[in-house]
């Protein structure tokens, strides 16, 4: 039951190439046209270069956009279609249901990094150690736990039609804010001001020090943080599944 | 063996509005029952609480003696809403195949499939499909589980006479295998051809509940119809009629004598054209029943 149900949940998000396109290659274009020009650069007083900084970024970009996207916009279609109403009435209990959905994340998470690495490696020049590797892949995987819940809350919270505009308005502009574009120093003061408290920021900072980068805290600060975000925004998915309950199915 | 599904004394309010004002419904193993009822009399309320999609404000709702959220009950069960909907990016086959692994003991793809009449279809995306195979892919739906109990709501709405003339067909082939149907309906034939048992639901109220043969002998009598266009409601005054429909110039009357009817229209000297005389079927009963 459970591998039918993660079957088919990946094969509708495989299908809808909206998603799946620009979550696998969006994070590649975004590398080949910011990254590569100046991969083989040192970032100052460091030996990493920008190419694996800039993977790092990419890496973190990439996989939260999985979480947040598919969470969010499989939640929203299926409260907008009704398709909720025929699952509840089968003896699916929701526990696999929900379990097949981070299981198909987490195997999309993992593509997109399956596609960008290797481009990296390749057209970026980034040479790293078999362990900087492994801590840079389970650490953007693990960390983006709490951009599930995000999804979740925002599933329940917008309404079908909007909630990918809501999506991009609060992911793209934190991106940015968080530095995964643009190193942080390149961004105005009071920008730089906000974005330690980003969720994003933190997540960056993850990736960052996994491939040797300098960061600004000691990474439990930053994975302290992220847990701190991963119970508020559970938290506010779980009151928004509660109130979407009692209206419809009370 | 307790029933394949209760109601008991079943109310149901959303905000001010009493959508079920004390149902009591039983439906034994084997029954193929009709919940026949204008819209918003109450039907899809009650199949919703029979499916544990919503909780009844007082009162009982069983499925197999159990709560109807319990994942045993719901094993047992295959079901066909209204306005549901089903992922547009998968395939038949692959949809079916889905369902399937909800239930203990499913039915083979293939046959799944037949039962719907979807062989054709099994390799197309829903999205691709029109809307009578839709509803005939959540006919697959509903029973690739094997289920001993079927519940379809309102399931041949929006389809075309022959569509619904052979769905009508595919269900009672179902339902001969002895598994137990719960169909609500406001089609009078659906649930004439189908049921042995019509339970009439009118204002969230269990108004009858009888073979389609009682029900209709219950207007026991005959159905006048005829055309009048200058006919005015003091023309109908007095008459000996149990229901009267006035649909543009075309009046239906319901009447245990309908010899006196007519001589008494003629005697007032109403004007009428295309006149027909004929034994009541379901559709006058329901009328007679549910006239308010």
């Amino acid at each position: 039951m459970l591998f039918r149900q993660t079957s088919a949940e990946f094969l509708k998000l495989w299908r809808v190439p909206a998603f799946s396109a620009t979550s696998l290659l969006l994070p590649v274009v975004f590398y080949a046209f910011i990254g590569i020009g100046q991969a083989s650069q040192r970032l100052q007083g460091t030996h990493v270069t920008f190419g694996a900084y800039f993977l790092a970024s990419m890496a973190v970009y990439a996989v939260a956009n999985v979480m947040i996207f598919s969470f969010g916009i499989a939640v929203a279609n299926e409260r907008g279609m009704k398709m909720d109403l025929l699952m509840r009435a089968t003896p699916l209990p929701p526990l696999v249901y929900l379990l097949s959905r981070c299981i198909t994340a987490i195997v999309f998470a993992a593509l997109t990094l399956v596609v960008l690495f290797p481009f990296a490696y390749i057209a970026g020049g980034v040479r790293l150690d078999g362990s900087e590797w492994f801590t840079l892949a389970y650490r953007v995987l693990l960390g983006s736990i709490p951009f599930i819940a995000l999804g979740f809350a925002i599933g329940y919270l917008a309404g079908p039609n909007s909630a990918v505009a809501v999506i991009n308005l609060i992911y793209l502009p934190t991106a940015f804010a968080s530095g995964l574009f643009f190193p942080k120093q390149l961004l105005p003061q009071i920008i730089q001001n906000v974005s330690p408290y980003l969720p994003l920021y933190r997540f960056g900072q993850l990736g960052w020090d996994a491939i040797g980068a300098p960061t600004s805290e000691s990474v439990t600060t930053d994975w302290l943080y992220l847990a701190g975000y991963g119970i508020a925004f559970f938290a506010i998915a779980l009151w928004a599944y509660r109130r979407e309950e009692s209206r419809k199915f009370s | 063996m307790p029933p394949a599904a209760e109601l008991v004394d079943a109310t149901k309010k959303y905000g001010d509005v009493d959508a079920l004002r004390g149902v009591t419904i039983r439906v034994e193993l084997g029954e193929v029952v009709a919940m026949l009822g204008p819209n918003g009399a109450g039907k899809t309320t009650s199949i919703s609480l029979l499916l544990g999609l919503r909780k009844p404000t007082s009162g009982k709702a069983l499925l197999f003696g159990l709560d109807p959220t319990n994942l045993d009950a719901r094993s047992r069960v295959g079901v066909m809403l209204q306005e549901s909907g089903v992922p547009a990016m998968l395939k038949v086959r692959e949809i079916v195949d889905l369902f399937r692994s909800y239930y203990p003991k499913p039915m083979p793809r293939e046959a799944a499939i037949a039962t719907a009449g979807l062989e054709e279809k099994a390799n197309a995306l829903v999205k691709e499909l029109s809307g009578g195979q839709r509803q005939r892919l959540y006919f697959a739906l509903a029973v690739c589980g094997d289920p001993d109990v079927l519940f379809l709501d309102e399931p041949t709405v929006g389809m075309d006479v022959e569509g619904r003339r052979s769905f009508i067909e595919r269900i009672a082939g179902f339902a001969r295998s002895g598994r137990t149907v719960v169909l609500t309906t406001h089609y009078l034939e659906e649930a004439d051809q189908l049921a042995e048992r019509v339970i009439v639901i009118d204002r969230g109220l269990v108004i009858a509940d009888a073979p389609p043969a009682e029900i209709k002998s219950r207007v026991a009598g005959k159905r006048v119809r005829f055309s009048a266009p200058a006919l005015t409601e003091k023309d109908l005054e007095g008459l000996p009629v149990t229901a009267v429909t006035i649909d543009n110039h075309s009046i239906q009357l319901l009447t245990n004598q309908p010899e006196s009817v007519l001589r008494e229209l003629f005697r007032r000297g109403v004007e009428i054209s295309d006149l027909e005389v004929a034994g009541a079927d379901l559709e006058d009963a329901f009328i007679a029943i549910t006239s308010h």
